[in-house]
């Protein structure tokens, strides 16, 4: 069995939910993960807060930190998980589920860890 | 009392106490010699005792004769005189001076000790439960056998086994140090835990014997919740979650001894000191930066002391048990998430996630489907119920999932 990790992506990270809203998404994030933990597919995942969060950027004047991730880009990650699954089919059946899809424009990137185990 | 009930009673409360002290004087190698002297004592008190009368105070007759016996045993013994009195020396130049400490505090330190001791990665869970009964409860082996469904052939070759290995590795029966204490914590904890288990879903017909697991698990917790180092968050959790599930025990079997679920049980039976004292121990265990599984089984196991259904209480459950998941697996933990599930979010929503858990070994999990179906397609939920009824082991078990297919 593998490990995929499912990256949850945000369109525009800077609108504002409401905390009637967020509490709602936070429940149907923590069911989903409870839907793959009962499954013993979970392995591991976190969110991402906005606050401490910094974007480090090469210009040609040197590094330059930048409170992140706002600025610029719009498109911000809000978390991921890892999960076990048999296939890259499987995860994207788990990545289907995940709330995060009812906004517009986001995303679930699926992508297989690589094995520290494996021969190069 | 009089003497019938009075040895057995103090054999229940005094005999733990001294084998653990004369254990932790002779050290691990002699568990045996402890035992003996231990069980010696109580055959002279029902010996003297018939002809003499009970004496005054019975249990520091006891304890002066156990200590009698103790030196005799190691006044006449070679093999103590050339291994253990050297030692034992050190602290006493004469082997009638050596004090045999009974104090109510030598007693629970070496309780504690005993239950480091016994409670080593290197033996087996199921020994260290056994171990834990026959020293740290004073339970007798066909007691032990009844209580896991054994039989006394069995249980014996394995104490003799465990002491064996605990010999082998030679395991000091000491406190772990500070660094050790919290590895070596998480694996006493997990033997209470099963230990209480062991009574609390126990087939075993004797009552009496399966509440008095429960209890014996409950006595042992809370002596490391009495001692400093060992009085951590974990340990406050797991006797919340104890006393929770122990105040049901009234309720939740019939006159004939059958299960009663936990929809149909009398509330008005739930023990309401133990309830409290649950939400004490919950109270103290919510400290430190570790979330525990024991801290999440307590809550859960409080929503439950809850008898109506609200949403507010479904919606706290199954939350609960979506964390409880991702730290620790278990198919009955998933089966009862989803069953919180379909009380917080609905049937249709839970039929889904059932059908996803794929635990077509268990029968409670087709138990459930036929709950989830109930009234939605009696058909399906019929068809589940007797795929449950084909799994299910045991007599209450066959009775439970039987009186479901005649309730559709």
């Amino acid at each position: 069995m593998d490990e995929y990790v499912l990256i949850m992506r945000h369109e525009d990270g800077s609108k504002i939910a409401s905390p009637e809203q967020m509490q709602i998404w936070m429940k149907q994030t923590m069911d989903w993960i409870g839907g793959i933990s009962a499954q013993n597919k979970f392995v591991n995942g976190t969110g991402l807060p906005f606050n401490d969060a910094r974007v480090v950027r090469k210009t040609s004047s040197g590094k330059v930190v930048t409170n992140g991730p706002f600025g610029d880009i719009k498109e911000t990650i809000g978390g991921f998980i890892t999960v076990r699954a048999d296939s890259v089919q499987e995860a994207v059946e788990f990545a289907k589920g995940c709330p995060v899809l009812q906004g517009e424009g986001n995303t679930v990137e699926v992508r297989k860890i690589a094995k520290r185990d494996s021969v190069h | 009392m009089n003497q019938e009930e009075l040895i057995p009673h103090l054999f229940r409360t005094e005999f733990r106490k001294i084998t653990a002290v004369l254990c932790k004087l002779f050290g691990i190698d002699h568990i045996e010699i402890a035992e003996d002297i231990a069980s010696a004592t109580f055959l002279s008190a029902l010996e003297t005792w018939t002809y003499k009368g009970i004496p005054e105070n019975p249990t520091a007759w006891l304890y002066a004769v156990a200590k009698n016996k103790a030196i005799n045993y190691l006044n006449r013994n070679h093999l103590f005189n050339n291994k253990i009195i050297k030692e034992v020396k050190q602290a006493a130049s004469e082997v009638q001076e050596i004090d045999i400490d009974l104090s109510d505090e030598n007693i629970k330190d070496s309780q504690l000790q005993m239950l480091f001791a016994i409670c080593h990665p290197s033996i087996s869970t199921e020994a260290q439960i056994g171990l834990s009964l026959r020293i740290l409860c004073g339970f007798g082996i066909e007691e032990i056998a009844n209580a896991l469904l054994s039989n006394k052939e069995t249980i014996n070759k394995r104490l003799f086994r465990a002491k064996e290995k605990l010999r082998q590795e030679k395991i000091k029966i000491e406190f772990p140090n500070e660094t050790e204490i919290n590895k070596r914590l998480e694996t006493v904890l997990t033997t209470l835990y099963l230990l209480f288990n062991e009574g609390y879903y126990s087939e075993s017909k004797d009552a009496v014997l399966r509440e008095d697991l429960c209890l014996e698990a409950m006595r042992l917790t809370k002596l490391l919740i009495e001692n400093e180092q060992t009085n951590q968050p974990a340990v406050n959790a797991m006797l919340s979650l104890m006393c929770f599930q122990s105040s049901r025990f009234e309720a939740r079997k019939n006159k004939n001894g059958e299960m009663i679920l936990y929809e149909d049980q009398d509330e008005k039976l739930w023990n309401a000191e133990l309830i409290s004292k649950g939400v004490y121990f919950l109270h103290k265990a919510a400290h430190g930066n570790r979330l525990s599984k024991y801290h999440i089984e307590a809550s859960i196991a409080y929503w439950y002391t809850i008898k109506n259904d609200t949403k507010e209480k479904w919606e706290n459950i199954l939350q609960l048990f979506n964390q409880l998941l991702q730290i620790e697996y278990s198919p009955i933990a998933a089966l009862n998430r989803t069953y919180a599930l379909s009380k917080a979010n609905g049937k249709q929503e839970a039929i889904a996630e059932a059908e996803k858990l794929k635990l077509t070994n268990n029968h409670f999990y087709f138990t459930l489907l036929g709950e989830l179906y109930r009234d939605i397609d009696n058909n399906t939920a019929k068809e589940n119920f007797q795929k449950a009824l084909i799994l299910a082991k045991t007599q209450t078990d066959k009775q439970t999932i039987q009186k479901k297919i005649d309730n559709l």
